[in-house]
């Protein structure tokens, strides 16, 4: 049939399954809009505040989902507007195609109004970019953009597509979802050899992160942990796989992980990184990181092999069919005194003090998991809060903590939350942000108010940039530069404005009564729970050093 | 340990590869000594030749990040036995007629010709290994240089690749 680049545009997504998109109309895009009024039936297109919360949106829906999430903006600062959502799912490895209209082909390069080369700006952010200067080209670009971005380590796709090129007409073709090529498994002497690694081990211990989450590994993870009872830990982006009832769960290493967790890793004779590429957050000082630890590495990534830490074997491929092939050569194993040894260092965690009077954040954010439950997805932004929210929000599945990683952008949050909840209407979608955060990005309540997203925000407001004053604390002696805004938000009021409700509350008793009325009412609502400024994550590891000089009040 | 290495970059012939391949090293610090990029007898791919410095690990980081560009078709290290590292260097020197003969002199002795000559200069060209160009370049330096060029190195493999 022959078609505008525009109506390709529109068959291609929903070729792809992608029936659901988060974007912001412009100029340069008119065509393709103009197109998406006819395929309104077909797909759902989500319009928020401002392009770096479409970009969030497109990002949660992923998250959440495993699927390709889809962004849309117009050219020039509608682009611009994605970088830091386009940059944020490249470094959490999120599969993302973001699609950007451009000015007419003849107006490129000429300075023309709202053109930018988004190509060139998003090129160290994303996995691949096109720009398609031909419209005959554009279906299979499309289509080669959802192959990139789901193939090996996923990662986000821009698609740059000037005017003319949505409004010239070409012959289409349509063509069923791309097939995503798997990964070859490794030689199976290779396999054997860490299945014996891991069999001889005295003291082994996993340490796994989202790539167990993206290959949807978590069963069979859980399977290699408890046939050879070995303790496993993971990053922030591995939260959930692994409930934390589990006793075997050893909870999150690195920065602000508990003290048993990184000496476990300290004392062990065999680290078994699994889907995960330690980072500066975890592998705080790589030279002494389990420095008397064989290291085996687990990824879909060769270039994640001993870039910042050296690997004495690698396994490379989907981490899950990895360990398939490797469970049925795992020795059942009791590692019973390694065991007790952990459980001993367990009574030395830190425990933060309850209180009944004020606020304290471990007793929000436990609430929280305790009275969403488990089904419920959180998500947050930046912060302090971050940081509380992964160590008690007590999650039991995989995509069910939607947290910017590797970037650790303020602002991430209500945008993810947004697509969180368009994915997932039937689940509770609890956003949890700082005061801070929550500045950069809390008009996206209007979409929450817009398409009625029963989504809850809980602000923990200490009044300061809570994370940052915390390295002002402990490394500038108190000097709090720029870090006490000061500001006057009455946050209740703001909502009202935006046509939503509001609450403030300093207790918990208040803060457990909002919150379950939150969840009866099932509206979109804010509740702002007011924490004392020198509340601190702890504990905490400083920046390039190891579990002896742990901080821990 | 720091070292060179000398890495050929078979990519798709498109534009804007350049720039991919110049954005990852510029993301990543890697330290890039030269650059080429030229066709190949295969219309729709080019070859980058690229001298890098760095430790071991620094280099098979270059390596396997640049594998990863969607756009590379294949990337391997030369080995300096079984490869062909050839470079062209122009050289413009300060010559009156009083200087032109040992400048000849040298020019000979190198295999480098005299490619323009004016009234106070001259300009040698000389391919070779870059190590050759190096030590002609030690020589000739005595004399006074007014400008030069060097294309950065461009290199085979010897033999068939099984
Ligand atoms: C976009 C962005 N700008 C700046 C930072 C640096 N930063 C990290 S945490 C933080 C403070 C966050 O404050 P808030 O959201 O109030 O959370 P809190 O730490 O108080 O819980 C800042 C400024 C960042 N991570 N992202």
């Amino acid at each position: 049939m022959l078609l505008t680049g525009a109506e390709i545009i529109a068959e291609v997504l929903i070729e792809q399954g992608a029936t659901t998109i988060f974007g912001y109309p412009g100029g340069a895009v008119l065509n393709i809009y103009d197109a998406l009024y006819e395929y309104r039936d077909k797909i759902r297109h989500i319009m928020t505040a401002h392009e770096e919360g479409a970009s969030h949106a497109a990002d949660g829906y992923a998250r959440s989902t495993g699927k390709t999430g889809v962004v849309l903006a117009t050219s020039g600062p509608g682009a611009t507007n994605l970088v830091t959502g386009i940059a944020t799912a490249y470094m959490d490895s999120v599969p993302l195609v973001a699609l950007t209209g451009n000015v007419g082909t003849s107006l490129i390069g000429r300075d023309s109004f709202q053109e930018v080369y988004i190509a060139g700006i998003t090129m160290p952010i994303t996995k691949h970019n096109f720009v398609v200067r031909d419209v005959t080209q554009l279906a299979d670009v499309l289509r080669d953009a959802f192959r990139i971005a789901q193939t090996g380590r996923c990662g986000p796709v821009l698609v740059d597509i000037p005017k003319d090129v949505t409004a010239a007409k070409t012959e289409f073709e349509p063509l069923g979802p791309v097939v995503i090529p798997q990964p070859a498994l490794p030689a199976a002497d290779d396999i054997r050899r860490a299945a014996n690694d891991i069999n001889q081990a005295a003291r082994p211990i996993i340490y796994f992160g989202g790539g167990v989450v993206s290959s949807g590994a978590e069963v069979v993870l859980a399977d290699l942990i408890h046939t050879a009872n070995i303790p496993a830990c993971h990053t922030i982006m591995g939260t959930g796989v692994i409930g934390d009832s589990d006793p075997l769960n050893l909870g999150m290493v690195g920065m602000h992980g508990c003290f048993t967790t990184n000496k476990a890793i300290d004392e062990s004779d065999l680290v078994i990184a699994i889907g995960t590429r330690f980072s500066d957050r975890v592998a705080l000082n790589t030279t002494a990181f389990a420095k008397h630890a064989k290291i085996i590495h687990i990824d879909i990534d060769p270039s994640e092999i001993s870039k910042n830490v050296i690997a004495h074997a690698s396994l490379i491929g989907d981490v899950g069919a990895i360990l398939a092939a490797m469970l049925p050569m795992i020795a059942p194993a009791e590692h019973t005194e390694w065991r007790e040894r952990i459980t001993k260092w367990q009574t030395e965690d830190y425990v933060p003090e309850d209180s009944s009077e004020v606020l304290r954040p471990h007793q929000i954010v436990s609430t929280i998991a305790r009275l969403a439950g488990e089904d419920a997805i959180i998500a947050t932004d930046v912060g302090q809060h971050q940081m509380w929210a992964a160590q008690y929000c007590e999650r039991t599945q995989p995509r069910s903590f939607l947290t910017s990683g590797g970037l650790g952008t303020m602002g991430f949050g209500y945008g993810a939350a947004i697509g969180a909840k368009i994915a997932n209407p039937d689940r509770r979608v609890v956003h949890i942000t700082g005061d801070g955060s929550f500045h950069m990005n809390l008009n996206e309540a209007c979409t929450v108010v817009s398409y009625d997203l029963p989504i809850i925000t809980v602000i923990v407001n200490n009044t300061v940039l809570g994370m940052v004053r915390q390295w002002q604390t402990v490394f500038y002696g108190g000097r709090y530069s720029s870090t006490s805004p000061e500001r006057k938000t009455d946050f209740a009021k703001v909502a009202e404005g935006f046509g939503l409700s509001g609450v403030c509350v300093r207790t918990p008793a208040e803060f457990e009564k909002a919150f379950t009325q939150a969840l009866a009412d099932n509206k979109p609502i804010w509740i702002e729970c007011l924490i004392d400024k020198d509340e601190k994550v702890l504990p905490m590891i400083p920046a390039g050093g190891t579990v002896r000089d742990m901080i821990t009040k | 340990m720091t070292k060179k290495e000398v890495l050929s970059v078979l990519v798709d012939n498109h534009s804007g590869v350049l720039a991919r391949v110049a954005s990852l090293f510029g993301r990543r610090g890697y330290n890039i000594d030269s650059l080429t990029v030229s066709a190949t007898n295969d219309p729709d791919i080019s070859r980058i030749t690229i001298v890098v410095s760095g430790d071991e690990a620094v280099i098979n980081q270059i390596i396997s990040q640049t594998r990863k560009l969607e756009e590379t078709r294949d990337i391997f290290a030369l080995n300096d036995c079984r490869s062909l590292l050839r470079e062209l260097l122009l050289v413009k020197l300060s010559a009156n007629e009083s200087k032109r003969s040992a400048i000849r002199e040298v020019a000979d002795i190198y295999g480098a010709t005299i490619v323009d000559l004016s009234v106070d200069s001259m300009i040698v060209e000389l391919t070779g290994a870059p190590s050759k160009i190096d030590a002609f370049l030690g020589v000739i330096g005595e004399y006074d240089i007014i400008e030069m060029c060097r294309t950065g190195i461009t290199a085979l493999e010897r033999g068939i690749k099984k």
